[in-house]
């Protein structure tokens, strides 16, 4: 019998994603799978899944999740927290859910410092509805919605959220990662699982921003977008963890 | 507590709402309500419940969700521009069946509008307000005391049947002070094992969701809930009447409206007119029985609202096109008197169409 | 002798693990699965070390990797 030295988190249900080829979110769903397996919390854990390319991982998660209005995660993952303070609750959010339409939201749970953790999928579009600019858009950056590029005159400059929040005391923790080589998966993986310690301990809010592809809205292929991302991305939200408490080395 | 006291009423729905075993309140201030979060606010840590002033009326009403989704009884309230803000909040709440209630002490609009008490937020309550075919509960009490009642009525009826329930107050009621008593409900709080509370115990995971991407499926849940509405149409109405069955003109208001136009039919009354009154206490569902009961018996119905015409509408379908139905309403705040109100009243009965 | 065994039928054809594997064993097989995707296949096992990269990176749990 083959002794099996990699397979499908628990966390995770076998059944196939719909994402598109390529997608990152199928690699950041898998993380956070595992992530929560090694900590032992699947059974105490309600996952918080936004209106986007990932509305649909509440079929993904195998622990209890909460499909919550556009942008309004953080607030319904507030009110599941404070009922049941004793559960690892989190969000999981792309760039319009979190940075547009959720900003209020966001900003709100990380001031409080509710004790839950948030996935930040940032792929600086808006995936689900077909490739319109997303407030993470890169100046220049072709959407369905800035045709000619966004313009900075009009649409302004992108916002980086990871260094909007860190000006918050009620950020405990906050990673900027990418999933786009093995070495930085691992390194996103531990700051994902460092964000779910920081619930665990109580110690307050904390966030991961992942860095991601949308080959299909950016008009690549995966390993086109991939390369994309390196080149024009990561200058612009270089990776790296913004704040942390003090005992974690950097 | 058997003794009565002295509250005011919005402060009387915060106490009502600890008294039916409501432990988690997520609220925004807004005139005329104000005073409802922040009784709230020195209320629940005092029984261990939670208590949030939220960024917003929507974060409020998206923190409801998750707390319902959880399996808590619980509570946001607000006036009518922060209503708005809910709808779409509400219209999840209700798409994924989970059980809260909503306060609205409604004040005069439309947009920003005015600080006094309105019944202009009737269709927004009734006929939807979010998007997609569901329906609130919507309770419409008259008194501090059925402020009272009528809120621990309507975590019973959240439960019951798995869905929103509002409480239509208005500003006239929430600041009013009046002498109440607290009776705590008969019913149990049912189980809720569909709530997320972490999979441990439990061989399926639960998921709080309004999304049915199939049409198909859709189609199934909409029917389910329509169903749903069914049965609580069946059971759930609920009016008074008052000197109907000889009445030749029957008046039709509801909350403060009610309560001038209660004066103005015993004044009425007391000159010899056959006036009578029906008073829905639930606005949804509307209750239809007692207009087909005096339709054949009545000569006309007016119908009495703090607005432009919105219950009118109602009172007319009941009425079926049997008798004629009037209106008179007053808007901005302005609250007429009961000697006004009887101006209206005789001018119908002596055949001179009302206003 | 580590070996990685693929989920034919869960492969989207996007190639991301062929850029990774450091024996340069993992390719896009010349044919079709069941969804008309060309699949990721592996194409000398007795090479595979294990590293498990390939696994890692597919974003839809395709690869297992055995021992």
């Amino acid at each position: 019998m083959a002794e099996v030295m990699f397979a499908r988190p628990k966390s995770l249900r076998d059944i196939p994603f719909h994402y598109c080829p390529g997608c990152h979110h199928g690699i950041i769903h898998r993380l956070v799978a595992e992530v929560i397996d090694e900590l032992g919390v699947r059974e105490k854990t309600i996952g918080v899944v936004p209106v986007g390319c990932a509305v649909l991982a509440y079929d993904y998660f195998n622990f209890d999740t909460v499909q919550a209005a556009h942008g309004r995660a953080p607030a319904a993952a507030t009110g599941v927290k404070r009922v049941h303070p004793d559960a690892v609750v989190f969000t999981y959010q792309g760039d319009g859910d979190l940075a547009a339409i959720g900003c209020a939201e966001i900003v709100h749970a990380a001031a409080r410092s509710e004790k839950i953790t948030t996935i930040f999928v940032n792929n600086a579009i808006y995936g689900m509805t077909g490739g319109q600019m997303a407030p993470t858009t890169l100046v220049d950056q072709v959407t369905t919605t800035s045709p000619y590029g966004r313009k900075q005159g009009s649409a302004g400059n992108p916002i980086r959220v990871s260094e909007m929040l860190s000006s918050l005391d009620g950020v405990k923790f906050i990673a900027r990662v990418a999933v786009n080589n093995p070495a930085n998966m691992a390194k996103a993986k531990a700051a994902i699982k460092k964000a779910f310690e920081i619930q665990i301990k109580g110690e307050g809010f904390a966030i991961v921003e992942v860095l991601s592809t949308c080959p299909t809205n950016w008009g690549m292929t995966p390993l086109e977008s991939v390369a994309w991302m390196e080149k024009n991305m990561m200058p612009y939200y270089p990776l790296g963890v913004l704040k942390a408490p003090e005992e974690v080395a950097k | 507590m058997a003794e009565k006291i002295l509250m005011k009423g919005n402060e009387a729905i915060g106490e009502a709402a600890v008294v039916a075993g409501c432990r988690y309140y997520f609220g925004y201030p807004i005139t005329p309500q104000s005073e409802l979060i922040e009784y709230m606010a020195r209320r629940m840590p005092q029984v261990e419940g939670v208590f949030l002033q939220a960024e917003s009326e929507v974060a409020a009403i998206n923190m409801v969700y998750g707390a319902a989704g959880a399996g808590a009884r619980v509570m946001t309230s607000s006036s009518s521009p922060g209503i708005s803000l809910k709808q779409e909040g509400i219209s999840y709440i209700a798409g994924a069946e989970l059980p809260c209630v909503i306060v609205n002490i409604v004040r005069g609009g439309p947009g920003l509008g005015s600080i006094q008490p309105g019944q202009c937020d009737y269709f927004q309550a009734t006929k939807g307000g979010g998007h997609g075919d569901y329906h609130n509960i919507v309770l419409a009490p008259n008194s501090v005391q059925e402020l009272v009642d009528m809120t621990i009525l309507a975590f019973d009826l959240a439960d019951k049947y798995r869905n929103p329930v509002m409480l239509l107050g208005d500003g006239a009621l929430g600041q009013m002070m009046e002498p109440v008593e607290f009776k705590p409900s008969q019913s149990v709080p049912p189980a809720k094992p569909w709530a997320v509370t972490g999979p441990k115990g439990r061989s399926e995971t639960n998921i709080i969701n309004s999304l049915h991407i199939q049409p198909d499926a859709l189609e199934k849940h909409n029917i389910h809930l329509q169903e749903k509405y069914s049965t609580i149409r069946a059971n759930e109405v609920r009016y008074e009447a008052q000197y109907t069955e000889d009445a030749d003109l029957i008046l039709v208001a509801y909350g403060i409206t009610s309560r001038i136009a209660q004066s103005a039919m015993e004044k009425a009354r007391a000159d010899g007119l056959k006036v009578g009154m029906i008073r829905p206490i639930t606005v949804w569902p509307f209750p239809v029985k007692p207009f087909i009961e005096t339709a054949p018996t009545a000569k006309a119905f007016l119908a009495l609202e703090l607005s432009a015409g919105q219950m009118v509408e109602d009172v007319r379908l009941a009425v079926n096109g049997v008798r004629p139905v009037y209106h008179y309403g007053r808007t901005g705040g302005m609250m007429p008197s009961p000697k006004e109100l009887l101006g209206q009243i005789t001018k119908i009965l002596n055949g001179k169409e009302g206003n | 002798m580590p070996k990685p065994v693929f989920n034919e039928d869960r492969c989207k054809g996007c190639e991301l693990c062929t850029a990774v594997c450091p024996k340069k064993i993992v390719v896009i097989a010349n044919r079709f699965n069941s969804k008309g995707y060309r699949p990721a296949t592996c194409t000398d096992e007795s090479q595979c070390i294990g590293c498990m990269l390939c696994a890692k990176t597919c974003p839809d749990v395709v690869i297992e990797i055995h021992k």
